[in-house]
């Protein structure tokens, strides 16, 4: 593994990542940016991979400033361990990279949350992220009329995305009712162009006729190996499907989600404090008002930690990567609290927008009851919500004992898919709350990593031969 | 503050022993003592075998055992192969074979030295060529210039000891306290008192198996200062896949073990030393060791090339500084009992756990204990 130094690492490279690692290196740090991805952008300016696609205009902004900054652009590599005072172990198609530095902003954004319901394995069904990602950077889509269904902007931009491809859509079920979204108005209002935005999407999907469906969600989905019919059932305040007044689409794909769970992996794995957010029913690190986590030299921005959209994760990124480079002694303490003020205004001005719009979208209890008792919630392992309740029944009073009774979350996803709804079925087993059946243990890596890749070349001389102890 | 006010309530009725830390050793001891007919209460900070009883690579391996254990080993081996019976459940037990390879003349001559003397003590190994190797494992490369071969070595599934234990503890009307913190034990004239976080629990005697944290229970409880080094040991696992090797390898460095569970994923380990801190509980691998490890498993079994690691992860085991077990009585004390620092002690710790808590009910052990004494300095040193 070759070592890399820095004064600031940067992990993900949407609004936040970018914003934090230009306005450090603009201070006068070396700031590498490490993503996943290709290019920058983040999920919300994804980089279109083909020509002829059009991403979306601050997306081709922030890879220009990027591209004229002094940052070092680390695409392509992926984070599987992160040790403290900070070594990063990144892998990348030609092998195992450490990066180091003393500070480190993590801008990891967000995973959707799916809600399995009877039949989610079938082929055809997708989340509405993977179902973004078709639109923005492959420009295709699902084949035959998708039903879209589940809660939260996502909903919409994705409906609208497959009419505006020319793509069919059978019908939207929204768990949220229009009185969810009406309430958000006030909020909504200081953002003119994000309801814009929505008023575009919503005119597109009924000009298309459409059915939405508000207040509905699927109950189940059949078809042998392809997606062949979607039942669709109305559900209370709650969000728990009514035992009436379902019905059945005929579709052929389905792309589903349920709202967004902040990415935390990393920062759970080094220590930081966190606390409950009620707008995601997860668990989030603790931020200072300048992007401070509970560990020294530790940064935090964007919705990785609590849901507030993509420009107060720009703004809340800049305001970390400000912090981290006065920390590092490159600006002094006036200087400092004069660029951080307007940051600060800008981040909360619109992180209350985002705020208006993750609290439509917060999961409500009910949520949990689409998932019948067979079906699958640990699709790795194959762990139905009957075999999550048995071991509940046999002790299994924490994440982790499940785990080891189940196997849930023991495969290659490591829960990231499962573990939240699974969390949230054991902590209704004990009539508790969500924060009382604790968290996964992170393990690294991070994600799975291919041995090829991370051992190299190597002959049995290039293996240490540590003696950890006298015999 | 209320946990102030429950500390001093009864957690529950008096007990014959009390049993401080929930892994395997705890665990043990807890049910036979309880199987005898004394009245029992365990109590652990996590859950039950949460910490190396339960993350440790399942290796049941005889043959790199040290010399001295190779007996209790033999012993603890026949445990698992009746788990069904006095636990309930054999965790997917397998006695497999098992392999220990020298890639180099250095190593080969060490492996002939060390197994030679443990089969003296009974270990049933045998020395075989490299070509033998192969034929007893398809999987394995051209490296290996020699190789110990040990028929009863096998593995079982740790993570699932925990869901057994609590059955079994239940079913022999042990009382458990999970996820229940000790805050101090208070030895008196008639009887100790455990204070928890929950409350007080009373015992005519202690059994401390505290794991790595066995040094500072015993410091606060008796004032007896034993030093237990913490071992931080790593292991990894990769994605299933289509069967790669039958037996257990290890390596006569004793840097690895490798096995590959009936589910199809391959669990590698082999003592690397991850960090971690058993004052805090923190830990975690280091990525260096990982690919060391993983690089001597793909040296060994060269398919294992194509797999992916899916997950790596570090627990805390306590070591003695003569590396043997810590077993009988608290030095000093006839109220109180240690087990811990039972390096290998998923294959020998019930072993060493039935014979402590034969000393306990006043019946001769089958086989010798370890005094602890053995490591405390003579009086005023």
């Amino acid at each position: 593994m070759s070592g890399r130094d820095f004064d600031l690492l940067v992990v993900g490279a949407g609004p936040a990542g970018a914003a934090a690692a230009l306005e450090a290196a603009g201070r006068g740090l070396k700031v590498g940016l490490v993503d996943e991805n290709a290019a920058a952008g983040g999920q919300v300016h994804r980089a279109p991979a083909h020509p002829g696609l059009n991403g979306t205009a601050e997306g081709a902004a922030l890879r220009a400033r990027l591209a004229a900054s002094a940052v070092v652009h680390l695409p392509g590599r992926s984070v599987w361990h992160v040790a403290p005072g900070f070594s990063v172990s990144c892998l990348s198609p030609g092998g195992s990279e450490r990066l180091s530095a003393p500070r480190l902003v993590l801008a990891t954004g967000t995973v959707e949350r799916i809600v399995p319901v009877p039949g989610a394995a079938t082929p055809g069904v997708i989340g509405l992220a993977a179902a973004t990602i078709l639109l923005k950077a492959h420009g295709t889509h699902p084949a035959g009329p998708t039903v879209v269904a589940g809660v939260g902007p996502l909903v919409y931009a994705v409906a609208a995305g497959l009419v505006g491809a020319g793509a069919a859509v059978a019908a939207v079920a929204d768990l949220a009712a229009p009185g969810d979204w009406l309430r958000r108005l006030p909020a909504l209002a200081t953002r003119p162009a994000l309801l814009r935005q929505g008023v575009g999407w919503m005119a597109r999907i009924r000009a298309a006729r459409v059915p939405i469906l508000f207040r509905h969600t699927i109950v189940s989905i059949t078809g042998e190996d392809r997606v062949a019919a979607v039942r669709l059932a109305p559900v209370d305040a709650g969000w728990r499907p009514r035992p009436d007044g379902h019905r059945t689409v005929t579709a052929s794909a389905v792309a589903m989600g349920h709202g967004l769970i902040p990415a935390t992996d990393i920062a759970a794995a080094l220590g930081a404090a966190l606390r409950d957010d009620a707008d995601s029913g997860s668990r989030v690190p603790v931020t200072d008002a300048v992007q401070r986590s509970s560990v020294e030299g530790l940064y935090l921005a964007g919705d990785g930690t609590g849901l507030a959209g993509a420009e107060a994760a720009a703004q809340a990124g800049r305001l970390a990567g400000l912090t981290a480079a006065h920390d590092a002694g490159a600006l002094d303490d006036a200087t400092f609290h004069r660029a951080a003020r307007p940051l600060r205004r800008a981040r909360d001005r619109a992180a209350r927008v985002g705020r208006a719009v993750a609290a439509a979208m917060a999961p409500r209890p009910g949520l949990l009851g689409q998932v019948t008792g067979d079906t699958v919630v640990c699709r790795c392992e194959d762990v139905d919500r009957a075999a999550i309740e048995a071991a509940a029944a046999a002790g299994a009073r924490d994440v982790n004992q499940l785990k080891s009774a189940t196997r849930c979350g023991m495969g290659p996803c490591q829960g990231r898919l499962c573990g939240e709804v699974a969390a949230g079925i054991l902590a209704a087993c004990h009539g508790v709350d969500r924060g009382a059946v604790g968290r996964w243990t992170v393990r690294p890596p991070l994600r799975p990593v291919p041995m090829e890749t991370l051992l190299g070349d190597f002959g049995y001389a290039d293996i240490p031969k540590p003696t950890f102890e006298p015999r | 503050m209320t946990a102030a006010v429950s500390q001093t309530q009864s957690l529950d009725s008096p007990a014959d022993t009390a049993v401080v830390g929930g892994g395997i050793m705890g665990c043990v001891v807890a049910h036979r003592l309880a199987r005898a007919g004394q009245r029992v209460v365990l109590v652990d900070r996590q859950g039950l075998c949460m910490a190396a009883s339960g993350v440790n690579a399942g290796t049941l391996s005889v043959q790199i055992k040290r010399e001295e254990l190779i007996p209790y080993a033999l012993r603890g081996l026949d445990l698992w192969r009746t788990a069904g019976d006095w636990l309930g459940d054999d965790l997917g037990f397998r006695e497999v074979g098992g392999l220990a390879l020298a890639f180099t003349d250095d190593e080969a001559e060490t492996l002939t030295t060390r197994m030679t003397a443990r089969a003296d003590r009974g270990a049933p190994i045998e020395i075989v060529g490299p070509n033998r190797a192969r034929e007893l494992e398809p999987g394995l490369s051209a490296a290996p210039v020699l190789a110990s071969f040990c028929p009863v070595d096998g593995y079982a599934g740790s993570y699932l000891l925990g869901r057994a234990m609590r059955r079994a503890l239940a079913a022999a009307g042990v009382r458990v306290h999970e996820h229940c913190a000790v805050d101090r034990i208070v030895p008196g004239g008639s009887g100790t008192d455990i204070v928890t976080d929950r409350g007080t629990l009373r015992a005519a005697r202690v059994a401390i198996c505290g794991g790595a944290w066995t040094e500072a229970l015993l410091s606060q409880a008796y004032g007896v200062d034993i030093p237990v080094t913490c071992r931080v040991n790593q292991v990894a696992v990769t994605e299933r896949m289509p069967q790669t090797v039958r037996r257990v390898i290890g390596a006569a460095t004793g840097l690895l073990t490798l096995k590959q569970a009936a589910n199809g994923t391959v669990l590698i380990g082999g003592g690397w030393q991850g960090r971690g801190d058993p004052e805090t509980g923190a830990h975690d691998i280091l990525p260096e060791n990982l690919v060391g490890n993983l690089r001597l498993a793909a040296h060994a079994v060269p398919a294992l090339r194509g797999a992916r690691v899916v997950r790596a992860w570090a627990g805390l085991e306590g070591s003695a500084p003569d590396g043997l077990p810590l077993a009988g009585p608290v030095p000093g004390r006839d109220d109180a009992y240690v087990l811990a620092c039972v390096r290998g002690g998923f294959t020998i710790g019930p072993y060493i756990a039935q014979l402590l808590a034969d000393r306990i009910l006043g019946r001769a052990p089958e086989m010798p204990l370890f005094d602890p004494a053995r490591l405390v300095a003579p009086d005023g040193a």
